[in-house]
């Protein structure tokens, strides 16, 4: 073995070749991160916000520009077999860019000037320290969030794009992260804030345990981490399945974990309720579409040649996601953590149009993937409109009678809502019937019969809040904040896409069907 | 009397593109729709124009309507099918579906049923709803209603039925709900809503399954496909199809929710509850006529369930005080009629949605009638307290008496065209299923009588029983003229389309018709009498019991089976002693809005899920170190089922 | 196929017994007499105060970080070392280089601005 390892070895270092085309949009947002931290460092604090604003969406725009042009002409496995820009790749970091400049929109909301934003005057002080105090007086702001969000955004774009289990880790590493920092931000509430920050990172570092260690054992088996080489000693059947088997399944739990799949959800409901609303959004839509983007490469490209030993486990999974979210979500009284228990059924859905292991598959869970992206980022940024005494009013007898108070703030969220549902004519209902249709064509019909029950469920927990918005009476204090253009352009963006996708959704369903081949 | 029309049977008339004034079709959605976006986003300068918007809005639909009826009356009659292809909705590789309407008999019969008595109601809430400061939301609400409605019978597929499907569920939720400021008005809301979803989960399996088997959705390739199926699957296509229809269409057992829809406004009852949406599942069954006629199975649970909640909403109807939960378990009634009609096979299609039709006259006249009464009487709604209104409120008097006089299928009025040949089609067939069936639709008849002339004599006639300072007074012109024509109707279509035998051979090219020789167990004429003589009887008790003696103003205690009918013979008990008991006294304290949401019976079923819930979430203690041993038992289950798999 | 391994193996098997047999041969010939200054902390007399466990000031922690990102991240340096002279890879290398320190440049600027380099 080790004879064999020296012989691999060059005896000289070559220069690898790394097509900068291929790779240039996730280098423009990387750079555009740096860009921030030096106008965090030296720009004026009364142009900061401004700057940044600027600048994120400036780079994702760019991104996005990349992606479309020099990217998409320039397919192919780059830097050594690190990198691999393929059709998925490629849709998959468009999905994310586009996402999070939605979910940038978000964060930018500062209202009125004495209300600021959702976010910490300091991030590091004790809550309720002197430190602290100082800094509100000072009028300090966290502008850092937007170049950690674009370190996120440019982690999120490598992670489905890479072509090697540990390139996928430091992926991983990289959009894990700022998230951490992120979700302790939160104006209001600094400890419950601080407390989901603290247990994200504790259990995302769990998890990434979870990810080396079967990266390591199928090293072990494989002899490389490089995925089309593992396809490659899986269809050889090199006679270690105590290796492979186990290695793909603990894999698989770290990516589950991103993206909040039972048993690993626990985080979710904590974590998407201490950190700040329009952060919670993008982290919700971002990450799922990064996550679920890695798990498809993983599963189509490396571990295919084994399906039959870890789909039923998967089955299992899913099933216990989908029944996990819908049962637990009808008795949470906070909006966050409902929200949080949905993206946990919404994940089952979309896992069950993962396993369907077919083309329909990856084009019905990425069309999932962008319908859900949007609507819960519009409906976190909703969340973060709502207010009761200064603070976010997410209890839901806050929100009793807001369609008296509000009329259009609830009625949005009461259409988000249905989109939640999967009514018809929401891009909901399309994105459920594109993972059940390809589940049921992929022979998991038994899923998709759990899967409809579930969504019943959940239909019960999203029309109770409407009822509540409409048939009761208004309580409380809460009020609607009036967002700013950046709140209002975030949230009309969200519910256009959720309307269009669902009145006319065969542009992207065409779009995904053309980019479901996965280069090896 | 006349026999049964029987005519050959002939294949489903090929359908080809529209043209002419039916290309035009898709004005049908256009027009209410878009009066439900401009009144919901027009925000409060609408408020005294946009009533009257949404009004014209739904005649123009119904003008477009007419307009294609005339066009298709002129084509021959195996070129009534067309279709108009709108959009490609959903073109997933080989699995896609159009947005495309069907333009047939069937669809038009009912966009003309849909938009002419929806138009009338639109103009009788114009005075209804005059005082209500929220109308702009109501005439938002029917306009969305009326435009799903119309998704769901001119969709040419089961995937955009179900849209429209639940679209029109969506628009009664808002309606019933729409006096939310009672919290017995919302809960009713969230009743209906329950029994729709399960209804719903029925719909969306039997698309799956259509999908699975068939590869598509849409009538025309599933009705071609259907005879290489298996019996097996079609009699599971057919036996969730009818899960749905029975929730949207109150049947049992999915029956609750009717009852306490009445909370809404009267035109809301009369529009979706007595006229159109509680019939799409009558439509759905004769729509997918192809489906139940290969899975005899299916079909007999569909006249299983139509004779069974045609007795249970007479019964129901017989004790019922409160006016229009009285008509509610009458339009249940008659909605048994209709599903029995339609599980029959083609012998009981037409005559299904001809029953349909005329029942859409009558009773939503008799339901705008209850307006009109609980209009002029401050919104009371219980009958003891009504009594000799005749002579205050001639025109409503009239009106509603023209509807009793057909609901019970008087000679010559629509009913007794139209109830009668469906008694006499379930009188057709051998061994027990006629003698059974038949007799359960004659002795409803009969029963039928009863409670209406009951609930028309304590209202009309008799001593005033209500307190003195009401003034009972007619209504205005807005409201009586909508009930006179629907009076009209109810009086007139019968004796129009029934003996003619215009309705059988206008419906012949979509549901075909039954081969001869189909003759009921009992000679026609003796049907007919023995009909008469029980509806007869029916009146003649009522008369005995609410006219001659006089109506205590406090209902009796009554006996046992009086007691059981006035509580909707124990439906709601049932329902809480099955689903809920295991699940309230958990939820009670967690759930937050118990007292606002869940009281409800169907509720039940949430209320179970809620009690697993509660439970499930203790799970969920907040702590890191639970976490990571939540994921570390996941991660050791996941490899020792692998360990166990292999 | 495991051969090479029973090498590695062998060789830490003979380091562990090397240090248990000097271990042990230092507890069998070494005299034993403890008083109690030698048990104390420290045995040159200096006598202890307080408890044992020491709060550190976290500002030292700050300084533990940065200096662990430029100490590790200067064990990246090493292999450019072996390619900087070779002719095809130096000038290359050196940009990349040059791309590597300036990300931790920016980020020891963003630091520094912040105060988080002041001792407070």
């Amino acid at each position: 073995m080790i004879a064999s390892m020296a012989g691999a070895l060059p005896t000289e270092f070559v220069m690898t070749q790394i097509s900068y085309a291929a790779v240039l949009p996730m280098l423009l947002v990387f750079g555009g991160a740096m860009i921030g931290v030096l106008i965090e460092a030296f720009a004026p604090r009364r142009f900061r916000h401004e700057a940044q604003v600027t600048l994120t969406l400036l780079t994702l725009v760019a991104a996005l520009v990349a992606i479309a042009t020099s990217a998409r002409d320039h397919q192919g496995i780059t830097a050594a077999g690190a990198v691999v820009i393929d059709g998925p790749a490629l849709i998959f970091q468009g999905v994310i860019v586009a996402l999070a400049a939605v979910g940038v929109l978000a964060m930018a909301e500062r209202f009125t000037a004495d209300e600021a934003d959702a976010f910490t005057q300091s991030g590091a002080a004790v809550p309720g320290s002197p430190r602290e105090a100082a800094a509100v007086r000072l009028g300090a702001t966290s502008t850092e969030v937007f170049p950690l969000t674009l370190f996120a955004v440019a982690g999120m774009m490598l992670f489905p794009a890479s072509a090697d289990l540990l390139v996928m880790f430091v992926a991983l590493e990289v959009l894990s992260l700022p998230l951490y920092i992120l979700s302790g931000l939160a104006r209001r509430r600094r400890l419950l804030s601080q407390e989901a920050s603290l247990k994200y990172f504790l259990l995302g570092a769990f998890s990434s345990a979870f990810f080396l260690f079967g990266a390591a054992l199928i090293y072990g088996y494989a002899g490389s981490l490089e995925l089309s080489d593992i396809a490659t000693a899986v269809q050889n059947q090199s006679g270690m399945d105590g290796l492979l088997i186990p290695g793909v399944l603990l894999v698989v739990v770290g990516l589950l974990f991103k993206v909040g799949a039972a048993p690993f959800h626990a985080w979710t409901p904590d974590v998407y309720q201490g950190a700040p609303s329009p952060v919670t959004g993008f982290m919700a839509a971002g990450t799922k579409v990064a996550a679920f983007g890695a798990l498809l490469r993983v599963l189509y490209v490396a571990f295919e040649g084994v399906r039959w030993d870890w789909m039923p486990i998967l089955w299992g999974v899913a099933i216990l996601t989908m029944v996990v979210g819908a049962v637990l979500s009808v008795t949470q009284t906070d909006m966050k953590r409902l929200l949080a228990y949905s993206s946990i059924a919404h994940a089952g859905f979309i896992l069950v149009g993962v396993l369907a292991l077919n083309q329909k598959g990856v084009s019905s869970t990425l069309f999932y993937l962008v319908a859900y992206g949007f609507m819960t980022i519009a409906a976190f940024a909703i969340v973060a409109l709502v207010r009761s005494s200064g603070n976010e009013a997410t209890h839901l007898s806050q929100w009793a009678g807001l369609g008296k108070r509000s009329p259009i703030v609830a009625g949005v969220f009461a259409f988000l809502l249905l989109a939640f549902t999967g009514i018809p004519l929401t891009s909901g209902f399309t994105a459920k019937f594109a993972v059940f249709a390809a589940a049921v064509a992929g022979g998991g019909t038994w899923l998709v019969i759990v899967g409809i029950i579930c969504s019943g469920i959940t239909a019960f927990v999203y029309i109770r809040i409407i009822v509540l918005m409409y048939f009761s009476e208004p309580a409380g204090d809460t009020m609607v904040m009036t967002p700013t253009v950046m709140s209002t352009l975030c949230i009309s963006l969200g519910t256009l896409v959720t309307l269009w996708l669902g009145i006319i959704p065969s542009p992207l369903l065409d779009l995904a069907s053309q980019s479901t081949l996965f280069l090896r | 009397m006349h026999t049964l029309i029987t005519l050959a049977s002939s294949e489903p008339a090929a359908t080809s593109a529209a043209t002419g004034v039916t290309s035009y079709a898709w004005l049908l959605l256009a027009f209410p729709l878009f009066g439900a976006a401009l009144l919901l986003f027009g925000g409060r300068v609408l408020d005294k124009a946009g009533p009257m918007i949404a009004v014209l809005l739904s005649w123009a639909a119904c003008v477009v309507g007419v307009l294609i009826a005339i066009s298709m009356m002129g084509a021959d009659p195996s070129d009534r099918s067309h279709t108009l292809h709108l959009f490609s909705w959903v073109p997933a590789g080989t699995f896609d579906v159009n947005a495309s309407l069907l333009l047939d008999p069937l669809s038009i019969t009912f966009v003309l049923l849909v938009t002419f008595v929806g138009s009338l109601i639109h103009v009788y809430s114009l005075g209804y709803m005059e005082g209500d400061s929220d109308k702009r939301r109501f005439f938002a609400y029917l306009n969305l209603f009326v435009a799903a409605m119309l998704t769901v019978v001119l969709s040419d597929n089961y995937l955009m039925l179900y849209a429209g499907w639940e679209g029109v569920g969506l628009a009664s939720y808002l309606l019933i709900g729409f006096w939310y400021h009672k919290p017995a008005y919302a809960s009713a809301g969230n009743k209906a809503f329950f029994a729709n979803r399960v209804g719903d989960v029925g719909m969306s399996i039997a698309i799956m399954l259509m999908f699975v088997e068939f590869g598509r959705t849409d009538f025309a390739g599933v009705n071609a496909a259907a005879s290489q199926a298996s019996e097996g699957i079609l009699t599971a296509i057919g036996l969730m199809l009818l899960l749905g229809a029975c929730a949207k269409s109150a049947q049992f057992p999915l029956q609750s929710w009717l009852g306490d829809a009445m909370a809404g406004p009267t035109p809301v009852s009369a529009l979706i509850h007595a006229a159109t949406m509680v019939t799409a599942g009558v439509y759905l069954v004769v729509r997918s006529h192809v489906l139940f006629d290969l899975a005899p199975t299916a079909q007999l649970v569909v006249v299983i369930v139509g004779a069974v909640t045609l007795l249970y909403g007479a019964v129901v109807g017989c004790a019922k005080d409160d006016l229009k939960k009285a008509l509610a378990a009458s339009t249940m009634s008659q909605i048994g009629y209709m599903m029995l009609a339609a599980g029959l096979g083609p012998i009981g299609y037409a005559f299904a949605i001809f029953h349909l039709l005329t029942h859409g006259f009558f009773k939503a006249g008799m339901f705008l009638g209850a307006g009109s009464v609980m209009h002029a009487m401050d919104d009371q709604v219980n009958m003891r307290r009504f009594g000799g209104l005749a002579t205050l409120m001639k025109i409503t008097w009239v009106t509603f008496g023209l509807g009793w006089l057909a609901i019970m299928g008087v000679p010559p009025f629509a009913g007794f065209w139209s109830k009668d040949k469906i008694i006499e089609a379930a009188f057709v067939g051998e061994g027990w299923r006629p003698w059974v069936f038949g007799l359960a639709a004659l002795i409803g008849a009969g029963i039928t009588a009863f409670y209406m002339s009951r609930l028309f004599f304590m209202t009309f006639h008799g001593k005033r029983r209500w307190t003195d300072d009401q003034h009972p007074h007619e209504a205005p012109l807005s409201m009586t003229v909508p009930m006179i024509i629907l009076a009209v109707g109810s009086a007139g279509l019968g004796l129009i389309l029934g003996p003619t035998g215009i309705i059988t051979s206008w419906l012949e090219p979509v549901v075909g018709s039954a081969e001869g020789g189909h003759e009921p167990v009992l000679s026609v004429p003796v049907l007919t009498v023995l009909t008469l003589l029980l509806v007869a009887a029916g009146i003649a008790l009522a008369w005995w019991r609410y006219l001659r003696e006089s109506v205590p103003v406090v209902a009796p205690v009554g006996s046992l089976a009086t007691r059981a009918a006035r509580r909707d013979l124990f439906q709601d008990d049932i329902n809480e002693g099955l689903f809920m008991r295991p699940g309230i006294h958990l939820t009670r304290s967690l759930v937050f809005a118990d007292n606002k949401g869940i009281d409800g019976g169907v509720g039940g079923l949430a209320a179970f899920v809620g009690g697993l819930s509660a439970r499930a979430r203790r799970v969920q203690n907040g702590f890191v170190r639970s976490y990571a041993l939540t994921m570390l038992g996941g991660v050791v289950v996941i490899l020792g089922a692998l360990w166990v798999v292999q | 196929m495991l051969s090479p391994y029973l090498v590695v193996g062998g060789v830490v098997l003979v380091g562990v017994l090397l240090f248990v047999a000097a271990m042990g041969a230092r507890r069998l010939i070494a005299p034993s007499a403890p008083t109690p200054a030698k048990e104390s902390t420290y045995e040159c007399g200096v006598d202890p105060v307080g408890e044992g466990w020491a709060q550190t000031n976290v500002r030292y922690f700050l300084y533990a970080f940065l200096y662990v990102i430029f100490a590790v991240d200067a064990v990246y340096l090493f292999p450019w070392a072996t390619v900087i002279r070779s002719s095809d890879l130096a000038l290359a290398s050196l940009a990349e280089v040059g791309i590597f320190v300036g990300v931790l440049l920016i980020g020891l600027a963003h630091a520094w601005r912040h105060g988080l380099l002041r001792w407070l």
